[in-house]
């Protein structure tokens, strides 16, 4: 079992990452992006037994930083 | 004789490489932006400089490398034009693809700023004949990302063209054979992660960074 | 409209007696807009409502003081028409609860603060306390304070060159992170924040608006509950490339002629900046809020108001100059809008959508702002050490105490900073100051911080004598001449009389100290009400820490000192009287875990004399190494310095009879220095014409090994792996 956890910043939380590529990607040319936010994709190899509940307490414990960050888990087989 | 030293947004050791090249050559080089689509007339030598272009985001040296200006500095450097690639700078040279391989976040992940003894492994290019074979040099590192990877097929084959023209004597950021710089094939793009600019005269209290400019102005111009 | 109820008076952080007055001011009930301000103002952040009568007794002048506190930061003459501008300031409460983010925005903060006024910034450094290493939470919070102001100060480009860091289960619930920046200017090219010129345009530069921090300068005078996690979402976060960008806008700015005043939106963002800039100008300001750039949508006059997003300034230009102004900061991708203009009368007013918002007169909201004379009580003297304890081996006791939390080797941290960009760091972090050369002179500025809290709560007016005391002694043992201080004044609740005590003693002897030295002060910061609430409903309050930052002046940067050992056969030497305090000294609270009795006084008139021999010294080249003495006593500095040259000594201290062996080897008294030399004989003849004390200690030698009096010895790799360990050991695994 794997758990892919994705980590984004909070709505309204400055993306400076997000806002530098954002710029970037003007500057090559690409008119079309109205705005941009970075984040981070973690997959973790479960041994057996780890739930997601245990997934969920590593992101609140450690992946994420819940001062500014969300996360989502997906369990995939 | 002219240089140039790019300056992307986030620069931040451009000015310091224009001090060690004005106190080394006599003449201060011209400061080239990002934007820029062309570099000054007769430019003999470009460095890029350390520092934080677009702030290390995304990956270190990714936006810079597809600056307007960078078009222009790989034409240069395919008519020979010598191309010097300091920490950030040596970044921006390998996302560009003028060199090999990639820098990676520290094996440690935190930022190093400490001397490293490098062994001097080629003594033959423009940049390094100041050096002697095999000699051991310390010149400051400062950096985040400078875990140098590759293949193990590019690494023996840089190794044997003699590519490798630094190494550190001891594991600074884990990478691959203790790599510090390395030359393109034709010898002409160097990029390091030390910083030579920071050892150029008794106030930085070692001055090996200074040969490898002696020795260059003395070939190139 | 909101209806200002009590509870809306009390969520701002304003007392009802507070809350009377500003009715009175304004002659009507505020509404939302206005009462944000009015907290914002009011708090003791912008205020200082608690210290500033206090504050005002400080020494702020001198022939070199350019400008004194009020500014963004002080400014002395350093000669050649250069000036340097500094100041120091806390993070404390944001640092804990994202200490990432809340070390980085401080660096971001304090930055600004000092290009504001027109200098490059060319030297960052830290005071930082934390609880104890084995506290559940310490080790995440010493990663992540270091990795912020590492990955804030590398990437703006600023060499990080030293610092300091305590331990002490007082700091458990609240750490203290006080930053400070150095920056050097034409001393005729000095930018302040007085707005002036009815009609000139003021413009907001730099990043965007969002919601980040709103009541982070409320927040950050409050007192800190145990369930401030809660209150996680206030944290801003910093860019430290878009401040990159902003340093060198401005920089180019102010080249030109274009600007009439400046002023950086820190804590409490638009308001302060905006009312300080009014009101240092004796007029008026209107701002348009449809014009603030904004980051997220809907944001109303209230948030953009108390908004703290970071890397954002606010100045006044001349007429005219707006269009040249605007290419610059566009030619560094940063916002620039003309956001209002500066008007007669001496009103802030505010309006949105066609509509006003905000009117209030600028006199209450600053000048007239609530002033406490806050009762106090003295902190008793402490009483005298019983049972002092000898050493029963001078060896062990020295290699537990190098490995110790308090004097164990700071490198796994500030290897973690880039100390050397600019090229210009003569003396980079572990020695007594930093030195950092002027670019393109011979000059170069000493700097260094310092306090030692365990001092100051023993008994405030030593310790804020000795506090200031040791940032001449530092700055001395490098050969510069201390000019003048910044301060980062950290203490409790000053509502409680003891705390006040704390705070009153402290100043005191600050200033007695300052007046003694001819070293003023010239910019500081207060940080207030760090103290936790703890289960049982009691509070643990911080040790007082009035952190302090000194600057000097070498005329010539190769005439200045190191405390590494240079050379074997060399004499070391003694100046200053034989040691022998042990009250609140390392060794007995690392040896024997005691911390009691009075901290070593000190004798203001000795570290002047004994520092301008020194300085002399070192200037005619008389001593080799130099180094002061003052955590861990004698045998510690004679150990780093053993260390820090990979060179050992050879000691003889049997003449000097000690009562007591520990006191003599580890007390802390103050106004003394190791020097070594190759000329004793010049070096005695120089102390005996002064009336200096000048003991021999013994010779350096390249044994590997520091020997005492032919029988105790220790080997310096064994030192060295007790100093160098700690910091590994307890940061192993730590992200």
């Amino acid at each position: 079992m794997k758990a892919r956890v994705t980590i984004t910043l909070k709505n309204g939380v400055l993306d400076p990452q997000g806002k530098a590529i954002h710029h970037a990607l003007e500057g090559l040319g690409f008119s079309g992006v109205e705005d941009v936010r970075a984040g981070k994709v973690i997959e973790l190899d479960l041994a057996e037994g780890a739930s997601e509940d245990d997934v969920d307490a590593m992101c609140r414990k450690l992946l994420a930083n819940t001062v500014i960050e969300n996360y989502a888990i997906e369990m995939v087989d | 004789m002219k240089s140039a030293v790019i300056v992307f947004p986030g620069s931040n050791c451009d000015r310091d490489m224009a001090s060690a090249i004005e106190s080394v050559s006599g003449r201060a080089p011209e400061m080239v932006w990002h934007r820029d689509s062309d570099l000054p007339a007769g430019v003999d030598f470009i460095a890029i400089p350390g520092g934080f272009s677009y702030g290390d985001y995304l990956r270190s040296g990714a936006m810079a490398a597809r600056s307007p200006i960078i078009a222009v500095v790989r034409e240069a450097a395919e008519r020979g034009t010598p191309v010097l690639g300091v920490c950030n700078g040596f970044q921006i040279l390998t996302e560009t693809g003028l060199l090999p391989g990639a820098l990676m976040r520290n094996k440690s992940m935190h930022f190093t700023c400490r001397d490293a003894a490098l062994r001097v492994e080629n003594a033959r290019s423009v940049f390094t004949h100041g050096y002697d074979e095999g000699e051991t040099i310390h010149v400051p590192v400062a950096h985040h990302d400078g875990n140098y990877q590759t293949d193990a097929d590019v690494l023996d084959r840089i190794e044997g063209e003699g590519q490798v023209a630094f190494r550190y004597l001891d594991d600074i950021n884990g990478s691959a054979r203790g790599i510090a710089g390395i030359l393109n094939a034709k010898g002409n793009v160097l990029g390091m992660m030390p910083h030579p600019e920071r050892a150029i005269e008794k106030a930085h209290g070692n001055m090996d960074g200074r040969r490898l400019f002696e020795g260059l102005f003395e070939k190139v111009f | 409209m909101t209806e200002i109820t009590p509870e809306i008076v009390a969520e701002h952080g304003l007392s009802p007696e507070e809350y009377d007055r500003i009715v009175a001011a304004i002659g009507r009930e505020p509404n939302l807009v206005e009462l944000g301000i009015f907290s914002v103002m009011w708090s003791e952040h912008c205020s200082y409502k608690s210290s500033r009568l206090h504050l005002k007794k400080l020494p702020t002048e001198a022939p070199w003081v350019i400008c004194g506190p009020g500014e963004n930061a002080g400014v002395i003459d350093i000669g050649d028409g250069q000036a340097a501008i500094f100041k120091m300031e806390s993070h404390n409460h944001p640092s804990y609860i994202e200490p990432y983010q809340g070390a980085a925005t401080g660096v971001g903060g304090i930055l600004r603060d000092v290009f504001t006024m027109g200098a490059r910034p060319v030297a960052n450094m830290n005071a930082l306390r934390f609880g104890r290493p084995d506290h559940p939470k310490m080790r995440h919070l010493i990663a992540g304070v270091v990795a912020g102001i590492g990955g804030y100060g590398n990437c703006v480009g600023v060499p990080t060159v030293g610092g300091e860091t305590n331990f002490h289960r007082a700091y458990d619930g609240n750490i203290l992170v006080n930053a400070m920046t150095v920056g050097v200017a034409d001393a005729d090219r000095i930018f302040y924040s007085a707005a002036t010129g009815v009609g000139n345009p003021i413009v907001y530069v730099g990043s965007k608006t969002g919601r980040d921090g709103i009541h982070g300068a409320t927040m950050a005078s409050a007192d800190f509950d145990e369930d401030s996690e809660e209150k996680r979402p206030t944290v801003q976060v910093g860019d430290p490339f878009t401040e990159k960008l902003l340093i060198e806008a401005c920089l180019e700015l102010m080249a030109t002629d274009a600007i009439v005043a400046i002023q950086d939106m820190g804590a409490a963002g638009l308001t302060s900046s905006s009312v300080e800039m009014a009101t240092n100008g004796g007029v008026g300001i209107r701002l348009d809020m449809d014009k603030v750039p904004c980051r997220e949508e809907g944001m109303t006059p209230y948030e953009m108001m108390l908004s703290e997003s970071q890397e954002r300034m606010l100045m006044v230009l001349k007429p005219g100059k707006e269009e040249m102004a605007k290419a610059i900061f566009e030619k560094w991708e940063l916002d620039f809008a003309v956001i209002g203009e500066v008007t007669e009368g001496g009103h802030m007013v505010l309006t949105f959508e066609g509509e006003t918002v905000c009117d209030i007169p600028l006199g209450p909201l600053a000048d007239e702002a609530p002033e406490y004379d806050r009762p106090y009580v003295e902190t008793p003297r402490p009483a005298p050490l019983e049972d002092e304890p000898d050493s029963k081996d001078v060896m062990a006791d020295l290699e537990a105490m190098m490995g110790s939390p308090a004097l164990a080797s700071r490198r796994w941290i500030w290897q973690q900073y880039d100390s050397q960009v600019g090229a210009n760091t003569v003396q980079k972090p572990g020695g007594d100051a930093a030195v950092v050369r002027v670019h393109g002179t011979t000059k170069a500025l000493g700097i260094t911080t310092d306090c030692t809290p365990r001092y100051c709560f023993a008994d405030p007016r030593e310790g804020g004598k000795q506090a200031i005391a040791e940032t001449y002694r530092n700055l001395s043992a490098v050969g510069a001449r201390p000019l003048a201080v910044t301060n980062c004044l950290n203490f409790a609740n000053p509502q409680r009389p003891e705390i006040m005590g704390q705070f009153v003693g402290c100043l005191e002897g600050m200033g007695e100290a300052c007046r003694a030295l001819d070293y003023p002060i010239v910019s500081g910061n207060v940080s207030l009400y760090n103290e936790t609430r703890l289960d049982d409903g009691s509070s643990m309050a911080i040790l007082p820490t009035p952190a302090i930052g000194g600057v000097g002046l070498l005329d010539d940067w190769e005439k200045s000192a190191s405390l590494a050992f240079k050379a074997a056969d060399e004499q070391i030497f003694l100046v200053g009287e034989t040691p022998h305090h042990l009250g609140q000294s390392v060794f007995l609270k690392e040896v024997h875990g005691r911390e009691e009795g009075p901290p070593p006084p000190v004798d203001l008139e000795l570290e002047r004399r004994h520092g301008e021999f020194v300085r002399t010294a070192i200037g005619e080249g008389l001593v080799s190494a130099v180094h002061d003495i003052s955590d861990g006593g004698l045998l510690v500095a004679l150990a780093e310095m053993a260390l820090a040259g990979g060179m050992g000594a050879d000691l003889h201290l049997e003449r000097l009879n000690a009562r007591n062996r520990a006191a003599m080897l580890f007390g802390e008294d103050q106004a003394r220095y190791v020097v070594t030399t190759t000329d004793p004989d010049a070096l005695r003849k120089s102390a005996k014409e002064n009336g200096i004390a000048l003991e021999p200690l013994g010779t350096t030698r390249d044994d590997g090994q520091i020997t005492l009096d032919g029988n105790d010895s220790i080997a310096l790799d064994r030192l060295r792996a007790a100093h160098e360990g700690f910091f590994p050991t307890l940061m192993e695994g730590e992200l």
